[in-house]
């Protein structure tokens, strides 16, 4: 590949935009579930210390989703300006989708996600619960419409085309539940729980190894581990049916992931580990066990699997990437696993906060899921290729007519801010965590802007109320 | 009776990016004018003012880019490319404002920075948002279903000047915002700024304004010739009963009478490029017809669209009634 061909830049200029921004949205999703439930617990139980809990990771939702904000607007435009025939082609099915997604976000934004930040005395705390809830909600919603667009792409449906070779819907159920969507939707909302869960329990982790009685990190932690016991199976079974989703409609996607150059007449065998030759067409130094992948994919250990050798060379996505980020992903769900069953050991045991070997291993996997996701969207993005429509529209066929330097320039240009900013705000954040969680934990000074305080924040409410307008 | 579809959402997306012109001029105008202002707390004072609605205005801008991915695909699949360095521009100047806004009060040490980050990031999205307007209406290249100019097209003389036009402009609103919004010292700065730039923005508008029919005879078409003129005149005669208000009020030292006259000139000059654009949406190449999606796209958004659009104009005009008087450098607004 030619690095200075304007195509393989705006795919690297996508590629790390996108990444970039879905690091927050996969933090914010998971956290306003987790906020939800706190506030919820905090109503039900009347503990104020699920009320400290909340206002702790309030402020560090705070950040985290204005960085999601500001990363989105720049994707909103980067379909036109670097993917313009790509927009011309999609745009009559996916942009009322993508519509769907900025009036839902909008009206989220909107209504309440203030009262959520700033309104807990003003409203009362039922309905700051309600709006917490619709805050989590709206998240969901968000993730809905945009996971809809995606899988569109990856398995089209209730299409047609017309005279301008423009996509067409001829049954919006059809593209909205296209036949991959419910899989891949299930799959990251579960990651961006799993996400949250061990970003909560390395914090609660940390504060653990510091001072075992603090309250807060005890509950923080021990809902983390329960998340981790529960949903780390629950997501392994989920990317199971969603592989085998991939196998029906992307099977060449499916052969980069396992490494499946040749094809397998009676059994294909699992590679656990190996280094993918693409010149040779091989694994080298594979370490494998026969028989088993043909046993996951098709329930039957004889079961013929195609490889890469059905596909024409120039309808083939690139192995190596796929092959190595589907095995970070699948590594990172194990560690989640373990981590989960040495918890209920160590729960049933009663020592749970007395291990400091678990709480460093959890501050250690307290990354893991950022890393797991991003691994995850590397293996289904790259393992699409050549295609941003599969089997329809390849991807050089989607790009912009612009020159080199106006792409290299721009990805040099978002390169630099981007790691200036968001790692000015990855640092706040990181600050905030740092502090221990403790009573009567201070909310938002309302005085202080928030990027993602809506355009109703509390003082909106005490204004409405108490306060008299000035003169 | 069908409905003409694209004719209404030409008219919601045009709504779409009038009011993100106005709400969001007068809080990068605040950010334009941060560096005239000296003083921490007198910072504070400006800040404050927008803070609760600037990020609601900003939406507006997504809703309109989303909007015309959705509505009018090819429209968004030649302007995109052709503006190219401006879009990305202006996207990064809104990073660094946007982000400033919440990591200023976050540290006492990097404040100076992220000052620098709110004025700098305001000016030149400002400039890049009005480099991409006067690269859009001088026009752009269009061949087949792909815009077939170069990356450096944008930049011409004309389009420096509609750069700077939009730069004074958002400071004439945000300086007229603060006199409405703040007391004292911001308050006295903010007169003065403006007797400054209200004149400015009034020759640049004239200067705009008169260069623009040279530029295409479909402008000057538009503009001058019979029966166009009847429509055309009231906008230059209501424009000049605009700036004598604006005028009249700063001197009389009115405190939201400027205000108002300053949107009632944004809001003239928009249907004044209207009436330039329509019935074209890239100018003089292809018309909104041409480029909106199927029908049953844009049914499918509106079914949406007119619900979710009044309510959050609701929102966004209950927040501003809430948010009424005079804000102040530590209890926000009071």
């Amino acid at each position: 590949m030619d690095l200075f061909d304007p195509l393989v830049l705006a795919r690297i200029q996508f590629a790390f935009t996108v990444s970039f921004h879905i690091i927050f949205p996969a933090f914010s999703i998971g956290l306003a579930s987790y906020l939800a439930v706190l506030n919820g617990l905090g109503l039900w139980t009347g503990r104020s210390v699920f009320v400290d809990l909340f206002n702790y990771w309030k402020k560090i939702f705070a950040v985290a989703f204005g960085m999601g904000v500001v990363s989105g607007i720049v994707m909103s435009y980067q379909f036109g300006t670097n993917w313009s025939v790509f927009s011309d082609k999609v745009g009559p099915v996916l942009g009322p989708l993508m519509g769907y997604e900025v009036l839902s976000a909008f009206f989220l934004e909107a209504g309440f996600l203030g009262v959520m930040l700033f309104g807990r005395e003003r409203v009362g705390p039922k309905l700051h619960f309600l709006a917490t809830l619709m805050v989590a909600f709206g998240t969901f919603f968000s993730a809905f419409w945009i996971l809809s667009v995606n899988s569109w792409m990856q398995t089209p449906a209730g299409y047609a085309i017309n005279a301008n070779g423009q996509f067409i819907a001829t049954d919006w159920w059809a593209v909205v539940f296209n036949p991959s969507f419910p899989y891949r939707l299930v799959h990251m909302v579960l990651a961006a729980y799993l996400t949250t869960a061990f970003v909560v329990g390395a914090v609660g982790a940390l504060h653990l190894l510091r001072d075992r009685s603090n309250q807060a990190a005890r509950i923080m932690f021990s809902m983390a581990m329960w998340m981790a016991a529960i949903v780390a199976p629950i997501q392994i079974v989920a990317g199971d049916f969603h592989g085998l989703n991939t196998l029906e409609h992307q099977p060449a996607k499916v052969m980069a992931m396992e490494g499946h150059y040749d094809s397998h007449p009676d059994g294909a065998p699992l590679i656990l580990f190996g280094i993918p030759n693409s010149a040779e067409k091989r694994i080298d130094y594979a370490i494998q066990i026969p028989k088993l992948s043909s046993l996951i994919l098709k329930h039957d250990l004889n079961a013929p699997l195609a490889g890469l050798d059905t596909i024409p060379v120039d309808k083939q996505p690139p192995v190596a990437i796929v092959f190595w980020s589907f095995r970070i992903m699948i590594a990172i769900g194990f560690a989640m696993l373990g981590l989960g069953i040495w918890s209920l050991w160590l729960r049933y045991r009663g020592r749970l906060y007395d291990t400091p070997w678990m709480h460093r291993a959890a501050i250690l996997l307290g990354p893991s899921g950022f890393i797991a996701v991003l691994a995850g969207w590397i293996t289904t993005e790259v393992g699409r290729q050549p295609y941003t429509v599969y089997g329809l529209l390849t991807t050089a066929q989607s790009a912009s007519p612009i020159a080199a330097a106006a792409v290299g320039a721009s990805l040099i240009a978002f390169i630099v801010v981007y790691f200036a900013l968001f790692g000015a705000g990855t640092f706040y954040i990181l600050r905030l965590m740092n502090k221990p969680p403790h009573p009567h934990e201070p909310g938002l000074d309302p005085d202080e802007p928030i990027r993602a305080g809506g355009i109703m924040p509390a003082p909106a409410m005490d204004a409405a109320g108490a306060l008299q307008p000035a003169e | 009776m069908t409905l003409d579809l694209p004719f209404i959402w030409a008219g919601l997306i045009a709504f779409a990016v009038l009011a993100y012109v106005i709400l969001d001029g007068f809080d990068l105008g605040v950010g334009i004018l941060f560096p005239f202002v000296k003083g921490e707390r007198n910072r504070d004072e400006m800040m404050n003012s927008v803070a609760p609605v600037w990020d609601g205005n900003e939406t507006w801008l997504v809703l309109g880019g989303g909007g015309l991915f959705a509505v009018f695909p090819l429209a968004y699949a030649i302007i995109m490319p052709a503006l190219y360095a401006p879009i990305t521009i202006m996207l990064l100047g809104l990073i660094f404002r946007g982000v400033a806004f919440e990591f200023r009060w976050k540290t006492k040490r990097g404040q100076f920075l992220w000052d620098w980050a709110f004025a700098g990031g305001s000016t030149i999205a400002a400039f890049a948002q009005g480099v991409a307007l006067g690269a859009l209406v001088q026009g752009i290249p269009v061949v087949g279903r792909a815009y077939s100019g170069g990356w450096w097209d944008w930049l011409t003389p004309f389009s420096l000047l509609t750069g700077l036009a939009l730069v004074i402009g958002y400071a004439l609103l945000g300086a007229t915002w603060l006199i409405w919004k703040t007391e004292n010292h911001v308050q006295r700065r903010a007169y003065d700024i403006a007797f400054w730039v209200a004149p400015a923005t009034l020759v640049l508008i004239g200067l705009v304004s008169a260069w623009t029919p040279f530029l295409n005879a479909v402008y000057m078409h538009k503009w001058f010739s019979w029966p166009h003129v009847l429509l055309a005149v009231p906008i230059p005669a209501l424009v000049l009963v605009a700036a004598f208000v604006l005028l009249k009020g700063l001197t009389e030292r009115r405190e939201v009478s400027p205000f108002l006259a300053s949107l009632s000139l944004f809001v003239l000059c928009f249907i004044g490029l209207g009436i330039s654009f329509y019935p074209h949406i890239v100018p003089n190449s292809v018309t909104i017809w041409d480029a909106a999606a199927p029908d049953n796209s844009l049914a499918f958004l509106l079914v949406g669209a007119v619900v979710l659009v009044p309510i959050i104009l609701a929102y966004t005009a209950y927040s501003y009634w809430v948010f009424r008087g005079k804000v102040n450098a530590v209890g926000g607004y009071h």
